[in-house]
């Protein structure tokens, strides 16, 4: 927690109690879904995102409900933290008409107008642009707004990310760029695929301003993020996070894990930003089993209110097979 | 300008259709690789720097994802923004966002957000440009749910369809042959508005239906005109948007002519030309009296060479032939 100094002081044990909340909520909620995938009531690709949450939970606390959100398809987290109900995110996850993107994106493509959440984009790097664009239409407008934009170490390999952050200082757009180096695109160590691992670096050489955070450290991130928005908001053009984070899990439900080793993982498992903040908060007397106790509670009944939610809820009829594809019209 | 009616080219007229736009709404804009202080690759934007400034008229780098993104960002942003890529060839730089993020966003949001997005590009080949500057990939747009596909050939068309583009909240591109940009006409000042929903018959006829779009619609006008002085009278449908299709207006021609032939400078593999074709036998097959024929660009990436170019693309010539064949003349 050394970094914490930097932040303006969100320290009160009830701020901290907030992202540990933040955090755990995401990690209960990824754990029933990797058991939902188990029972099938989820499908498809489900890319879970515990061991990250300090970023998710971190970042969110420096937005504002007027700034623009965009990430990828391991988004279930930045979604919770946003503030999308957990009831529509578990209905979409299970595909039923009552979820956030009326079950036809599932658990890549979240989207909620209401929170400015602009998905759950599963085209690694796809999502940059679109917050240039987001960043560039709140300038336009004479909005306050940033865009904020997530993306793993992954999207550095594409050519968008290039383009984007090129684009963002040449018009010195208000965007806050989250690369979330979890290490591995997929199966790909990062060494493997980039010349230049330190991917701050490459940001500074747009001159985008660019630091390295500890990913694994909620209080971290939150300071950073806070600092480097202040600085955007007051006109300083986009900036870049690098959070250095890991994924406990596997990259989605099919993938085995051959391309790295239990002691990698077991060794990264001893950093984790939940533990690592409960057993902090522990040592300073801002935490006690009773405050433990009723988060894991709350959670777990919003967790569970959230998945009869989703099995109460229904199939879109397939009549309505066509609708929003065009606006107000159906063409065939 | 007698009348009301001015001689106008189809670039000027774009031109002013831009113009138009970033007059009538604020949140229209305009960006695109040298779209401002060059004045546009085709010359279409020159002069719009000077009376909109550079917010509204932004030169991008050479980041056709980038700012493609931008402009379908921008468009959830609650903007109007007009794209400007240089070719379609260029545009498949952007191919991703297009596809993936344009077409897709509001089905993937559950209708909650929309992408109110126009993207021009110049299309087609005639100047000499080769193999990756000249081809017409428009057709491929045309397979996209989620996309609207316009292709002005006339003057008033190139001077109104853009207004129908921003207006509507699907994202529509559209493509501006580059062999049009030098024509020039008569354009009346009450022209238009138009609509981007319909076909539209050019030249009536009973004989025969030959249906184009776009670059070759002047060509297939061309072989009405030598057809006529045969005896045969084509009708002339210009597809003008080739998605959606307006499937009726195409088969109400070929259920009256009860043949047909489709003109068509992308290839004839895998195309828009076979998918017209297939609509007809779909829907009109008992009422043909012929095969459904087809002129299309011959299956070569476009040569330099003005006559192998020329060999490679529908011609007036071509197309009376395939005419008479379907007549059995």
């Amino acid at each position: 927690m050394s970094q914490a100094h930097t932040a303006k002081p969100h320290l009160r044990s009830e701020h901290l109690l907030g992202l540990l909340t933040d955090m755990t909520r995401i990690r209960r909620f990824e754990e029933k879904c990797a058991e939902l995938y188990q029972q099938e009531k989820i499908r498809g690709f489900l890319h879970l995102y515990i061991g990250e949450e300090a970023i998710a939970a971190g970042a969110m606390q420096a937005l504002t409900p007027a700034d623009a959100v965009v990430a990828t398809y391991r988004e279930h987290g930045h979604a919770l933290a946003r503030g999308v109900p957990m009831d529509r995110v578990m209905a979409e996850m299970f595909g039923k008409a009552e979820g956030c993107s009326r079950g036809r994106g599932g658990s890549m493509h979240l989207f909620d107008a209401a929170t400015r959440f602009y998905g759950g984009n599963a085209i690694v790097g796809g999502g940059l642009p679109l917050a240039i664009g987001l960043a560039l239409a709140e300038e336009m407008q004479q909005r306050a707004g940033i865009a904020a934009c997530f993306f793993g170490e992954g999207a550095v390999a594409e050519g968008e990310f290039h383009e984007s952050l090129n684009l963002a200082e040449l018009w010195r757009l208000p965007v806050l760029f989250v690369c979330e180096n979890n290490l591995y695109a997929m199966g790909t160590r990062l060494e493997r695929s980039e010349s230049q691992p330190d991917i701050h670096i490459k940001a500074q050489s747009y001159n985008v301003p660019a630091e390295v955070v500890d990913g694994m450290n909620v209080v971290a991130v939150e300071a950073a993020t806070r600092r480097v928005c202040a600085a955007i908001r007051s006109g300083g053009g986009p900036a870049l996070l690098e959070c250095r984070t890991y994924r406990f899990r596997a990259h989605s439900m099919f993938d085995p894990q051959l391309y790295r080793e239990r002691a990698e993982v077991e060794e990264w498992k001893h950093r984790d930003p939940i533990d690592r903040l409960t057993s902090w908060m522990r040592e300073t007397g801002a935490l006690y089993d009773s405050d433990l106790e009723a988060i894991e509670a709350q959670i777990a009944a919003e967790i569970e209110q959230s998945v009869a939610f989703a099995e109460r809820g229904h199939w879109e009829p397939v009549g309505e097979l066509a609708r929003d594809v065009y606006a107000g019209e159906a063409v065939p | 300008m007698t009348n009301g009616v001015c001689e106008i080219t189809y670039r000027d007229a774009v031109r002013e259709s831009i113009r138009e736009a970033l007059l009538a709404d604020q949140r229209v804009f305009l960006m695109g690789e040298d779209v401002g202080r060059y004045g546009g690759c085709y010359a279409v934007t020159k002069g719009l720097l000077d009376e909109f400034g550079s917010d509204r008229i932004r030169d991008t780098p050479l980041s056709e994802s980038a700012f493609v993104g931008a402009g379908i960002g921008a468009a959830l942003g609650g903007m109007r923004p007009i794209v400007e890529i240089m070719t379609v060839n260029f545009s498949l730089l952007a191919l991703d966002q297009i596809v993936n993020n344009a077409a897709t966003i509001r089905h993937m949001s559950g209708g909650q957000f929309e992408v109110p997005l126009v993207i021009r590009m110049a299309t087609g080949a005639g100047r000499q440009l080769a193999a990756q500057h000249s081809h017409s990939l428009e057709g491929w747009y045309a397979h996209i749910p989620g996309l609207k596909v316009v292709t002005p050939a006339t003057l008033e068309d190139a001077r109104f369809m853009l207004a129908a583009a921003l207006v509507d909240p699907n994202p529509v591109l559209i493509f501006e042959h580059v062999m049009l940009y030098n024509r020039s006409g008569l354009l009346s000042a009450d022209e238009g508005p138009v609509d981007i929903r319909s076909a539209i018959v050019r030249r009536p006829g009973k004989h025969v239906t030959l249906v184009t779009y776009g670059g070759t619609l002047f060509k297939t006008l061309d072989a009405a005109e030598t057809l006529a002085k045969e005896g045969v009278e084509a009708e002339v449908v210009d597809l003008r948007v080739l998605r959606p299709l307006d499937g009726e207006t195409l088969l109400a021609s070929v259920r009256k002519t009860r043949r047909a032939v489709i003109v068509d400078e992308g290839w004839r593999s895998g195309s828009l030309s076979a998918e017209i074709s297939a609509r007809i036998m779909e829907a009109a097959f008992w009422d043909l009296d012929a095969p459904v024929g087809r002129v299309c660009s011959a299956e070569v990436p476009i040569p330099y060479p003005h006559h192998l170019e020329e060999a490679a693309l529908p011609q007036s010539a071509a197309i009376v032939a395939a005419a008479k064949a379907a007549l059995g003349a």
